[in-house]
């Protein structure tokens, strides 16, 4: 099929950049976008021209490389894929397709639609974590976790740190992301002595690498790869509120 | 032989510094003759670490923890993103939590026998006794393992062995271990004792008077090349399937770390292991990018078939009973559709090559459940499977509920890499290799579930002991970063890219990896002749030709240039792809996932030559367009004794 690509074109964070117009044929509907971008990239280098710079790295939805707002829609249209699993033959022969990076204030763009996501490493870095030291591990079952429980810490824990859910989110807020590595950690027994210190941590991280503040538009979790869900976030908020009003520890 | 003489030079046996006594104490022995650096001086030792995969993020957490100062280095541009994330299946440990008699030794028993009798049986075995401390690891970083009602941890069986050892996180046991480790690391960064470098490229390694003093790293985003210099290196880089262009791996995976590390002197050890997965997505068409994995438990209640008659267009439900070819069942009755990878890929291949290929490149065989789910009915098919057809769905846009699915095979592991003895040290003094990156354990096959088990054991309790015994008993002179052979490392790096920017032809670094991938599969793939390898060998050679003549790379190494970053990985690969050919023409026998048509059995199943091959071919670099030298290490079994596989 061919297609009408609009895409953003940007050669340094010092630049203004632009939006550019390509027009590209016999794009296979069985390919993915990223590979119709490869076919994009192939073009312009036949015609001695700067490729599009795009993040990548494993196609199959897991690494969280990969991240660009087609049409609008973060990751795309389709609901719990990112977009190297998204597919052509969601497109229509002739269809003009807008792609840009992700916009958020804490993720500043490095080229075309590569951005800076290190605020997300550096968030973690407040907390992200137990603290233990390699060698002291006690044996594996020693620690019992009810099932239930530790379903709950894995819905959190397949957050994939895409970014998709700032750049969803109207006020570019790292909200969902944040309660995710609150909520995995949080509902295992291993996560309870830093509970409350962590999500003050995390929290307070996340304000200060310039990312807005949630007020439950839900936008994240619509475009979330991994679906994690909403209520991550008011645990999170409950967490923070009783750390504030001095219930660390308990 | 003669010829042979010209295609590489003989050199002397490579000793892997096995402890002596008994194979259970031999770690314990060791660890306790090792030398200690006194925790206060720790902080004078600088560690680099290229890779934060399950190897690395795991290795310099440990060295972190430790006290010693660590740089930490990767390509992505978060270490959570590195390749290990996308493991699905699960990770081996001998808990015996069943009670099902599992143990260390049969643990270890498994994966000598699984990697054909050509790895060394000492690493193996501690690997097995290391594996249920992995475990231990990963619950108390709060790695959300499956559990079952009661709390305990659950398990599965997992790869065709007979007790169940694997511990999973639903589908995504990788991206959870990476994450323990991952978490584990950033509070080592918090804390200031690891350095991470992301959006970091390792070019080369330092060597000064023969010892390994640091690497040459480019700054993807500035295009800075600068020297980061240590007192030991550790390489952590991961696995080269890209050699094959399509596989199951990450777009980024590559060999340029340890190919430059060879290209200093490490010796590179069989590089023909390569592993094939039988259960992938078969490519759709020319623009395919890379191959995704279906697990292999698929296996367990899909028929695999293709039409009896070549050529034979008709849709699969119009294909009546005896017009279906199950290949496998029909061939192997006793073990049928569960055969080894291996035997399943091969057969695949075959019954492809001659015509009966299905889908619309006619590239692939039916795995069918029709059967299963009128036997089962659809919703135990959908508990079980749920997730892997809602993927294929996505994929290929089919649904396996309603017509088979098509699988073929896609290369999925390599288990040859940089040669290290039993404390995962290279040939080079100050060069560690772990992880996929090593060729240590696997031999010429590895068995499901042991990689991540791997590449932690090295990481967090074997490379922390063994890098602080190599530190406690060596002196070095300082290395400053004016030493002609820092300034001539960077000065190498340099023109290297300089040359790649230089050529201004017209071909794409793409169409090159392409090209590279279509003479690997095809001549070098699933079975491999003389006559094969030596066509490989002059194509590979007129492809290396064609890309310093005619490769395009557009703008420059002064920011971030993507295109620039793939062609200098491709020119690696070819090389690599060269010496892969060599080791392969070279090892005349079948072993794992090394088939040479010309050793098979009566019944075409691999047949190995114990006499004559049972070593680990170790290859040393002499220079450009030199031969290289071959040395070996003589594999000795002791504690399990050799035997032939059957499946029929
Ligand atoms: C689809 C799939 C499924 C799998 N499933 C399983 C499974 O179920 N169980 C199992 O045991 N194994 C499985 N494996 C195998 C296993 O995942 C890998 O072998 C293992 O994770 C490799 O870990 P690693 O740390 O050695 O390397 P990787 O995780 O590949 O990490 C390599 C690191 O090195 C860095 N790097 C590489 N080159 C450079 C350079 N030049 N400069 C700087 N940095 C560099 C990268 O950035 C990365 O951080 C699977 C593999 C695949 C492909
Ligand atoms: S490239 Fe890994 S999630 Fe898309």
């Amino acid at each position: 099929m061919k297609l009408h690509l609009r895409v953003w074109r940007q050669t340094s964070a010092e630049d203004r950049g632009r939006f550019e117009d390509y027009e590209l044929d016999d794009v296979s509907p069985d390919s993915s976008f990223l590979e119709m971008l490869d076919l994009l990239n192939e073009q312009l280098l036949e015609q001695r021209k700067m490729p599009v710079a795009f993040d990548h790295d494993c196609r199959e939805g897991i690494c969280g490389m990969c991240g660009l707002m087609v049409d609008g829609m973060a990751h795309g249209p389709i609901p719990g894929h990112t977009v190297c699993q998204l597919h052509m033959r969601h497109f229509k022969d002739g269809d003009r397709i807008v792609i840009e990076p992700w916009r958020v204030a804490a993720f500043p763009v490095v080229q075309d639609l590569v951005v800076d996501r290190g605020s997300f490493d550096r968030i973690l870095q407040h907390g992200g974590f137990i603290s233990f030291a390699t060698g002291t591990a006690p044996e594996a079952n020693s620690i019992l976790i009810p099932k239930d429980r530790a379903d709950t810490a894995m819905d959190a824990a397949t957050c994939i740190g895409c970014g998709a859910c700032a750049a969803a989110c109207p006020n570019g807020s790292a909200t969902l992301f944040t309660a995710a590595k609150v909520g995995h950690l949080g509902h295992l027994p291993q996560g309870q002595p830093e509970r409350y210190q962590r999500v003050v941590g995390m929290v307070d991280q996340m304000d200060a690498e310039g990312f807005g503040g949630c007020t439950n538009v839900g936008a994240c979790t619509s475009v979330c790869p991994k679906e994690i869900g909403q209520d991550f976030i008011s645990q999170m908020n409950r967490d923070y509120r009783r750390a504030m009003l001095g219930g660390a520890g308990d | 032989m003669s010829e042979h003489v010209r295609l590489w030079q003989e050199g002397p046996e490579l000793d892997g510094r096995v402890p002596p006594g008994s194979i259970e104490n031999k770690w314990d022995d060791l660890r306790f003759s090792m030398k200690l650096v006194a925790p206060a001086n720790r902080r004078h030792h600088h560690v680099v670490v290229v890779g934060s995969g399950l190897a690395g993020a795991s290795v310099a957490t440990a060295l972190g923890e430790q006290g010693y100062r660590v740089s930490c280095f990767c390509f992505q541009d978060s270490p959570r993103r590195a390749h290990s994330v996308a493991a699905q299946g699960g990770i081996n440990a001998a808990k015996n939590y069943r009670n099902d008699g599992d143990s260390i030794r049969r643990l270890f028993y498994d994966t000598v026998k699984g990697g054909d009798y050509r790895s060394r049986e000492s690493n193996i075995h501690r690997l097995a006794q290391i594996s249920t401390e992995i475990i231990d690891q990963g619950v108390a970083q709060g790695v959300p393992f499956a559990r079952e009602y009661g709390g305990y941890l659950d398990n599965r069986s997992f790869g065709g062995v007979q007790v169940s050892r694997t511990f999973y996180a639903r589908g995504q046991t990788g991206q959870q271990l990476l994450l323990g480790a991952y978490q584990s690391l950033t509070r080592q960064i918090a804390a200031g004792q690891v350095e991470m470098h992301v959006r970091s490229e390792m070019l080369d390694l330092i060597v000064v008077d023969g010892i390994a003093r640091g690497i040459v790293v480019r700054n993807l985003l500035t295009g800075e090349l600068r020297a980061v210099l240590g007192d030991a290196v550790v390489l952590a880089t991961g696995g080269y399937s890209n050699v094959f262009f399509l596989s199951t791996n990450a777009k980024g995976c590559n060999v340029t770390a340890i190919w430059r590390a060879y290209r200093r002197g490490a010796v590179f050890a069989n590089p023909c292991y390569t592993q094939i997965h039988p259960t992938c997505i078969p490519p759709s068409g020319s623009h395919q990018s890379k191959l995704t994995l279906m697990s292999e438990s698929l296996r367990n209640d899909g028929r695999i078939w293709v039409p009896r008659h070549p050529g034979d267009t008709r849709s699969p439900d119009a294909v009546p009973e005896p017009d279906r070819y199950y290949f496998l069942e029909e061939k192997y009755p006793s073990f049928g559709n569960l055969v080894p990878r291996d035997v399943a890929s091969r057969n695949a291949k075959h019954v492809v090559d001659e015509g009966m290929g299905v889908g619309p490149q006619k590239n692939g065989v039916y795995l069918d459940f029709s059967e299963a789910m009128e036997r089962l009915g659809r919703a135990t098919i959908e508990q079980r499977y749920g997730n892997l057809f809602d993927m294929y769905h996505s994929i290929t846009g089919e649904d396996p509920y309603a017509v088979p699915m098509r699988i073929y095979p896609a290369v999925h592991y390599t288990m040859g890499g940089l040669w290290v003895d039993y404390q995962l040290q290279s040939n080079v003094p100050g060069l560690f290799v772990l992880g996929e990156a090593n060729f240590s354990d696997h031999g010429a096959n590895r068995l499901g579930a042991s990689a991540l088990m791997q590449g932690l054991a090295d990481g967090y309790f074997i490379a922390p002991y063994t890098i602080g015994n190599y530190l406690a008993g060596t002196d070095r002179t300082a290395v400053t970063a004016d030493a002609p052979e820092v300034t001539g490392t960077i000065a190498d790096v340099r023109n290297r890219l300089s040359a790649l920017l230089g050529i201004q032809g017209r071909r794409t670094a793409l169409a090159l990896h392409r090209e590279l991938g279509h003479i690997m599969w095809e001549q070098c793939g699933m079975a491999r002749t003389a006559e094969s390898l030596s066509t490989a060998r002059t194509r590979l050679q007129e492809l290396r030709e064609s890309f310093w003549n005619d490769l395009y790379v557009p703008g420059d190494a002064g920011s971030l240039n993507q295109n620039l970053e793939f062609a200098g990985r491709v020119a690696d690969l070819i090389e690599l792809g060269e010496l892969l050919v060599l080791d392969a023409l070279h090892r005349e026998e079948s072993c794992g996932g090394h088939f040479r048509e010309e050793s098979q059995t009566a019944d075409g199943e691999a047949k190995r030559n114990d006499e004559e091959f049972s070593y680990v071919a170790g290859w040393t670099w002499q220079g450009e367009g030199a031969a290289p030298m071959l040395r070996r290490e003589p594999l000795e079994f002791e504690a399990v004794r050799l035997s032939e596989r059957s499946y029929s």
